[in-house]
């Protein structure tokens, strides 16, 4: 069952990719026809792909649903992989609400690094601990993600109309972000192809350090350490010596991690830029040249409208009425509450400043982007670096 | 008091923008305008229009919606700012929070001390920003809720010329007849549940007026989450008490007025066994070594009989035996008791075994009870063991003197004199853990460790709140407020008679491509041309 | 009509202000909220002392009571507490009685101290703890000063200097 599990989730992660190309596909193929035809059979085909592949993940999610005993949205991987199929289901009911397949092409290729990103985590199937030994776990954490992943929505749609909108034909401060955001998502790539790469050459080398409160202790890195622990000593024999040895307040392993992803990200990209000799956002373009301006902006306010209360029921209300009965107040100021309140009040200055300032298109596709990084930054590393009651993940 | 009247006779407050019944522009700057604004109706928002006294000023300051975003930007930013280091109240209590910050993370530890953002969220500038919202809250809905409300209420059937042209939606067309198309376009507005008026040949569609009010009725939501956050602060409607029991013990309830009584039974802690439990966890236990399963305390709640005083024994009821878990607290009276905490096997009983030095011969055992122990015990046959001195939590001062640091025995010493038949003045020793010191001299006798008895400690909240049911409430009619908001939209679909030709204009407050399709099914077949959308022309040219 | 929009104004904001004033008053002192009032009856108590002898805050009505809530483990209590020996012998025939209250350790500890320091004031154990409870001490020492009507009058935390204890005395002096 485990594996079968597992197999459900990596065939989703194919048919996902697949329906990408076929997504792609579609647009390219709309540039001879008439567009008032409705999606065209590669689209057609490509929905149909998600679909099977968004039933995969939801096999997935229920057969170790059965073997665990409890929803599995307990880690950085099942909340990740929950997070992706959220995102998925969106997609697929925004694509029926607006027929573009054009939303396929970005919101795809998000979820599939979403996925990947999260299998990178320990993807052993934990017992629960007893401040999660609650049905509202299921509740509070499935609402949460599926409003997140609703508001992300809005990302892929800000990003298309930011790709379409800025002009690419000299550098200025809009491509300059906008390469920054294509740069974050191929260090998520970065990170995933360098961490599969040292777990398929098995590379382990362990380390004596002296941690912040003069103990030693010994860690284990799976990753050629660039920056050493504090007073590390390089246990493995033949393996790299570290290049800088860290402070003892700083998590050197992290950091080593964290360098590495930026390290292979900068490098895809530069080859990127090497070779095709454009900006990511001008190689894209072409591809979002048929897309309205106007219904773009729609989708990614409507995503926001609907995505916003189910946010502010999952992370907020239902996370406190939990709070209430597993740690005795409904809130308690720790970083993931702090994080999904600074969302909430993000995506309410967002309604504001649209709603009062007319804040449409540009700048409010600037915002869903903006977001977004403050979700990703709440999974990501409010579990990983800022530790509080929520960092189970470790 | 300056009214404008409109020429269509309808008599506008001061500042209207769009005259509320036909919907004219009465301002000239906005006259030459493609399109008009038809933000809260285009109705004259109170605060842009008076600002005489410094009541007024303060007001108009918290009437705008910019005012009230850089509230929300400027809070959210100081949010971020209050996770960049755990906040006072997760530090481990090993010292001081103003070494701590220093010792765990350097200067910026203790530049983030200094500007107090250990304590972030509850420093004055804090809760003022917050208050400072809640204000924002109060005076941005009533400021324009009212007008809107005055405005959709005004609204006539026939708008006015210019105030249809200019619309997102519109749309003119030849007609030709026009009262078939009419009726089937009334018949298809009603099944799509429009709400439909008809005067001299005009139609005015609406639906879903209500969620114009969401954002008002959510706004008031989150006011009654605040007042209910306030009222907190209100002595007696919030206890927060943390309670020590050791098991067997039985203690009075803090915040009860010594009314209720606790029993702890029994403490459990329980971890997962990889051989025992759910096969799919074994990987994970092995990895994680150890990982707690259930912490539970057994406890009776007892009521007080009768009246007593302080410090006599009170005759207690019992209530009822309960197992309080993480996740299910033992509830009463408006009190609720958590499973927080825990201290494993605090020292009980020491047992200790009299011996003579050279033969290791015993002369009986002695059993202490490190909460209440006894002055001297009793051996027989002339032996005897006397406790001078107790340190139930023993350490060396810095004169070398030993003390206690606490009353709970972590780390129990004594001063014993062990009493003979042939040392009747009795022999002095200094017994601690792993430790004898001997300050007089050498002895014959010495005092044996022979065993301990543990009892586990269960710690737990005493929690009241009084305020819960308002935040709940708040929350409840914030969501209300939002679903009704998001999920409902307020389309308008105007129709009027122009000469020969039909005017349409639509409005909605959001998803157009929705109302964009609804309209277009109505019209289908009437000879009605669809309306354009004069955003996306105008982006097309 | 302009005034009455000014007055609803003035209104308002004078709520929400005075709101918003209680709570930054009211975040502030949620420290020092206390279980005893200054100016109210002192909760009324029965201890047993050393002696195996019982005293009844009560029964002390009509004379002052100096109320001091202590443990051998804490220094700042052990410093004064041969003022308020000295203080006790001046005042107990002059109507102010003094009662320390141990904070619920063993009597062998206790009466240990109080040999070594010589104290000849009664010493009452609180051994569940239901006296401290309805005090609600945190830090100690903690003293309460209650005169002959059994009101408290003055409430002190930290260690006292004789001076201080002698004028505490006198204040409740009947």
């Amino acid at each position: 069952m485990v594996s079968l599990s597992g197999n459900l989730l990596f065939s989703s992660f194919i048919l996902y990719l697949i329906a990408t190309v076929f997504f792609a596909g579609s647009i390219k193929d709309k540039k001879g026809k008439m567009k008032e035809k409705g999606p065209n059979k590669w689209a057609k085909i490509a929905v149909f792909i998600t679909i099977v592949g968004f039933i995969c993940q939801l096999g997935y999610f229920i057969t170790r649903w059965i073997v665990a005993g409890h929803a599995p949205v307990s880690n950085m991987f099942e909340f990740g992989t929950f997070f992706a199929l959220s995102l998925v289901g969106a997609f697929i009911v925004l694509y029926y609400m607006y027929k573009t397949p054009l939303l396929g092409v970005f919101t795809l290729p998000v979820a599939l690094l979403l996925i990947a990103f999260s299998s990178m985590f320990s993807r052993d199937i934990s017992p629960l601990i007893p401040a999660l030994q609650s049905h509202w776990l299921y509740i509070h954490v499935t609402t949460a993600a599926m409003g997140q992943a609703i508001l992300g929505m809005s990302f892929a749609a800000g990003l298309i109309y930011l790709v379409k909108a800025v002009d690419q034909s000299k550098p200025s401060k809009r491509t300059f972000w906008l390469e920054t955001i294509m740069f974050g998502l191929i260090c998520t790539l970065g990170f995933v192809l360098v961490t599969t790469t040292f777990s398929l050459l098995d590379y382990k080398a362990e380390f004596n350090w002296i941690d912040k409160n003069g103990q030693q202790l010994k860690q284990e890195y799976t990753m050629p350490a660039i920056t050493g622990p504090n007073e590390g000593e390089l246990l493995t024999a033949g393996k790299f010596e570290p290049l800088v040895e860290m402070p003892g307040i700083i998590n050197a392993k992290k950091l080593n991690t964290v360098i590495w992803s930026l390290l292979s990200g900068t490098i895809i990209y530069l080859l990127f830029r090497l070779i095709i000799r454009k900006r990511v956002g001008a190689v894209l373009q072409p591809v979002v040249k048929n897309i309205k301006l106007d219904l773009v902006d729609e989708i990614g306010y409507r995503s926001v409208l609907i995505g916003f209360p189910v946010f502010t029921l999952g992370a907020l209300i239902f996370a406190m009425i939990w709070a209430q009965i597993a740690w005795t107040r409904f809130w308690g100021w720790d970083p993931k509450e702090v994080w999904a309140l600074i969302t909430f009040l993000f995506y309410a200055a967002f309604l504001h400043l649209r709603l009062s300032k007319g804040w449409h298109g540009e700048k409010s596709a600037w915002l869903a982007v903006i977001g977004f990084v403050i979700i990703m930054f709440n999974f990501v590393a409010v579990n990983l670096v800022i530790a509080g009651l929520h960092s189970y993940a470790g | 008091m300056k009214h404008v009247k409109c020429e269509c006779g309808h008599v506008n407050p001061h500042g209207t923008i769009l005259c509320e019944a036909c919907g004219r522009v009465l301002q000239e700057s906005e006259k030459d305008k493609k399109l008009v604004d038809m933000r809260y109706e285009g109705s004259a928002r109170r605060s842009q229009t008076y600002n005489k006294t410094i009541i007024d000023k303060i007001w108009n300051f918290f009437s705008s919606v910019k005012v009230g975003v850089w509230l929300i930007v400027i809070t959210l930013i100081a949010s971020a700012l209050g996770t960049i280091l755990p906040q006072e109240m997760y530090i481990p209590p090993v010292m001081p929070a103003a070494e701590y910050y220093e010792d765990q993370y350097g200067w910026i530890g203790k530049l983030y001390y200094e500007l107090g953002f250990h304590n972030l969220y509850s420093s004055w500038w804090y809760l003022v920003l917050i208050a400072s919202i809640g204000i924002s809250l109060v005076i941005c809905s009533l400021d324009r809720m009212i007008p809107l409300w005055r405005a959709l209420k005004a609204q006539r059937v026939a708008r006015h010329e210019g105030f249809l042209k200019r619309q997102r939606i519109f749309g003119v067309s030849e007609a030709s007849n026009l009262d078939v198309s009419y009726e089937k376009i009334k018949e298809r507005l009603k099944a799509k549940r429009y709400n439909i008026r008809e005067e001299d040949g005009n139609i005015l569609a609406e639906k879903g007026r209500f969620s114009r009010w969401g954002p008002y009725v959510n706004h008031i939501g989150l006011i009654i989450f605040l007042i209910g956050g306030m009222l907190r602060f209100v002595p007696g409607m919030y206890i927060d008490e943390v309670l020590w029991v050791r098991e067997g013990e039985t203690k009075v309830i803090p915040e009860t007025d010594g009314q209720y009584y606790l029993k702890n039974n029994k403490f459990i802690l329980e971890v997962y066994d990889k051989d025992k439990d759910n096969k799919a966890f074994s990987n994970a236990i092995e990895e994680k070594g150890m990982v707690a399963k259930n912490y539970q305390s057994d406890v009776t709640l007892y009521k007080k009989k009768g009246e007593t005083v302080a410090g006599q024994a009170p005759e207690l009821e019992k209530v009822k035996d309960y197992s309080i878990k993480v996740n299910e607290p033992l509830k009463f009276e408006g009190y609720a008791l958590y499973q927080v905490s825990y201290k494993l096997d605090e020292l009980n009983q020491m047992t200790f075994r009299l011996n003579k030095k050279d033969s290791e011969e015993s002369f009986g055992e002695i059993k202490i009870d490190l909460n209440d122990p006894k002055d001297r015990y009793d051996l027989g046959n002339g032996y005897a063991v006397e406790v001078v001195s107790y340190f139930p939590d023993f350490e060396f001062d810095d004169s070398g003197e030993p003390i206690t640091k606490s009353k709970v025995p972590n780390n129990p010493a004594f001063v014993f004199k062990m009493i003979s038949p042939d040392k009747k003045d009795g022999e002095i020793s200094f017994v601690a853990i792993q430790q004898t010191i001997e300050p007089f001299g050498d002895n014959e006798y010495k005092m044996n460790f022979a065993g301990i008895d543990t009892k586990h400690v269960s710690s737990i909240t005493v929690r009241k709140d009084l305020t819960l049911w308002i935040i709940a409430l708040g929350g409840l009619i914030f969501m209300i407020g939002v679903a009704q908001g998001s999920y409902w939209n307020h389309r308008r679909i105007w129709l009027r008679r122009v000469n020969d030709e039909v005017w349409i204009a639509g409005h909605t407050n959001k998803n157009w491509h929705g109302l964009k399709r609804e309209i277009q099914s109505v019209l289908e077949g009437t000879g009605i041309d669809d309306p354009e959308d004069q955003v996306q022309k105008e982006t097309k040219e | 009509m302009k005034k009455r929009r000014l007055v609803i104004r003035t209104i308002i904001l004078l709520i929400l202000g005075a709101a918003v004033a209680y709570t930054l008053y009211a975040n502030f002192t949620k420290d020092d909220i206390k279980k005893v009032v200054i100016g109210e009856q002192a909760p009324d108590f029965v201890l047993v002392d050393l002696n195996g002898e019982e005293h009844r805050l009560s029964d002390y009505k009509g004379q002052g009571v100096f109320l001091n809530f202590w443990g051998t483990y804490c220094k700042p209590c052990e410093k004064e507490m041969p003022y308020m020996d000295n203080q006790y012998k001046q005042f107990k025939d002059k109507g102010v009685q003094t009662l320390a209250v141990n904070v619920g350790e063993s009597e062998l500890s206790v009466s240990k101290f109080a040999e070594r320091h010589k104290l000849t004031f009664p010493i009452v154990l609180d051994k569940d703890g239901q006296v401290q409870t309805a005090y609600k001490i945190g830090a100690l020492p903690a003293t309460f000063m209650i005169d002959k009507d059994g009101k408290v009058v003055k409430y002190h935390t930290g260690q006292l200097t004789e001076e201080m204890i002698k004028e505490l005395m006198e204040q409740v002096q009947p």
